[in-house]
């Protein structure tokens, strides 16, 4: 059996153009996205399991053979649906700029340096539970040309599949109480305020580990089924 | 997971985690293809050692509205067996007997060129039981783009394309967007993908 995903869930999401990030102007279709019904395409998606993650691949500070520079911290929390359900055995994938700001891609030009200790790129896969954790470097915060002095708030790039090819996500986690919330538009571009907040991990203070590592926690809520049972045939 | 973490803890939320850009600097996470020190999950071929069907390349360029190559977009495309089957255990009817996933991505390169390896898909239900014609679904991710964007590519030399549900409910005069055409005498199928203009690609609100 197989379940529709309601649309109303993507509500959440920004609408594609949004003129203050001047990159979206030309890259935003004119024309209204176009109704579907959901079938068996759509309602399911690509699995894949621990076979896909190597040891390791969840820390990003013991990739090289020195320790990176920078503040060491934990990211953990579920990959859960809509209804509060734990989403197993779902591939989390993360890049980040090290912690200066830079990152190891070969187009950024921002002028700090780049960490031979760090390349910012990590994956792992949820538990039965949902729970996924990832041990990284705090990232710093990076100018980009949107506008003048234009700067993004720090923030972790996430990828993650869910259950089928409409949970499909790509977000980005940002840290509690950045003063560059306010002005940046890629942040700014989900129109609800109690939805930005849900990109913004918290401060966990319970998980932190004395004399290592601060802990954010971030949940990644993906859309749920709700209860309309589909014929599949 | 730690004791303050227990799956009881995941109280039913009030909405999903919006969706941000993949943003420029993705390739060495997500598509780095020998040029990153990391290793590929992906890559653009979905083909494996003991997969049967018709192997075939899918190929084309990706535009921005100015008709400007974009250099920097990631796609992924998601199928069926040539049998119509997925793999995937909530696809409840018999499971292709092969290590075939039907998942494969890609970056395009300077000139807004991508590329998949693949095989042509069986054909799959609607909801009602009705067949689809053979398609391959589509996501695009990039810079500029606040969400992926969800279509579906379909093939040229398919009957079945004039009874397809899905392409029944696009305007009949931009369901050309939708389908690769092929190369005479080859297995390749073009297509290329306009984000924005008079001839944009047909993206579904899925
Ligand atoms: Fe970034």
């Amino acid at each position: 059996m197989t379940f529709i995903y309601p649309t109303d869930s993507n509500k959440a999401h920004p609408l594609p153009l949004s003129p203050d990030y001047k990159s979206s102007i030309k890259r935003a279709p004119n024309k209204p996205l176009i109704p579907m019904r959901h079938t068996l395409s759509e309602l399911t998606g690509p699995v894949y399991g621990h076979e896909t993650v190597r040891d390791g691949d969840d820390d990003l500070t013991t990739q090289h053979t020195g320790e990176p520079i920078g503040e060491r911290i934990i990211v953990h929390g579920h990959v859960r649906d809509e209804d509060g359900r734990g989403v197993p055995n779902s591939l989390v994938e993360i890049w980040q700029a090290n912690s200066c700001g830079r990152y190891v891609h070969v187009r950024d030009q921002h002028p700090a340096p780049l960490d031979p200790n760090f390349t910012g790129a990590g994956r792992t896969v949820s538990d039965a539970s949902g729970y996924y954790r990832f041990v990284t470097i705090k990232p710093g915060a990076y100018p980009w040309g949107n506008h003048h002095n234009a700067w993004r708030p720090a923030h972790i790039h996430l990828s993650v599949f869910g259950h089928s090819f409409v949970t499909r996500l790509v977000t980005q986690m940002y840290f509690p109480n950045d003063p560059l919330f306010p002005f940046d538009p890629i942040f700014n571009s989900v129109p609800d305020e109690k939805a930005r907040a849900r990109m913004v991990s918290s401060f966990d203070l319970e998980n932190t580990k004395p004399e290592w590592a601060l802990c954010y926690r971030f949940d990644i809520v993906l859309r749920g089924q709700n209860a309309t049972p589909m014929e599949n045939h | 997971m730690p004791e303050s973490l227990k799956p009881q803890d995941s109280l039913k939320s009030s909405g999903i985690t919006p969706s941000q850009t993949v943003g420029p600097f993705f390739k060495y996470g997500l598509t780095p293809n020998g040029e990153y020190a990391w290793n590929d999950a992906f890559t653009n071929s979905t083909l494996t050692p003991d997969v049967t069907g018709d192997r075939v390349r899918i190929e084309g360029r990706v535009f921005d509205g100015d008709g400007v190559a974009v250099p920097d977009c990631m796609l992924e495309i998601w199928q069926a067996d040539a049998q119509g089957r997925f793999a995937d255990p909530q696809d409840k009817r018999a499971l292709p007997n092969a290590s075939f996933r039907g998942f494969a991505r890609c970056g395009t390169d300077k000139d807004g060129h991508y590329a998949f390896e693949t095989i042509k898909p069986g054909v799959v239900p609607d909801p009602d039981g009705k067949p689809q014609a053979p398609h391959i679904v589509l996501a695009v991710f990039g810079r500029g783009m606040l969400r992926h964007l969800y279509t579906r590519i379909y093939f040229s030399d398919e009957a079945g394309n004039a009874a397809d549900p899905v392409l029944a409910v696009v305007p009949a005069d931009r369901r050309a967007t939708l389908i690769a055409t092929r190369e005479a005498g080859k297995p390749v199928y073009r297509l290329d993908l306009r984000l924005q203009g008079g001839d944009e690609t047909v993206f579904f609100d899925v």
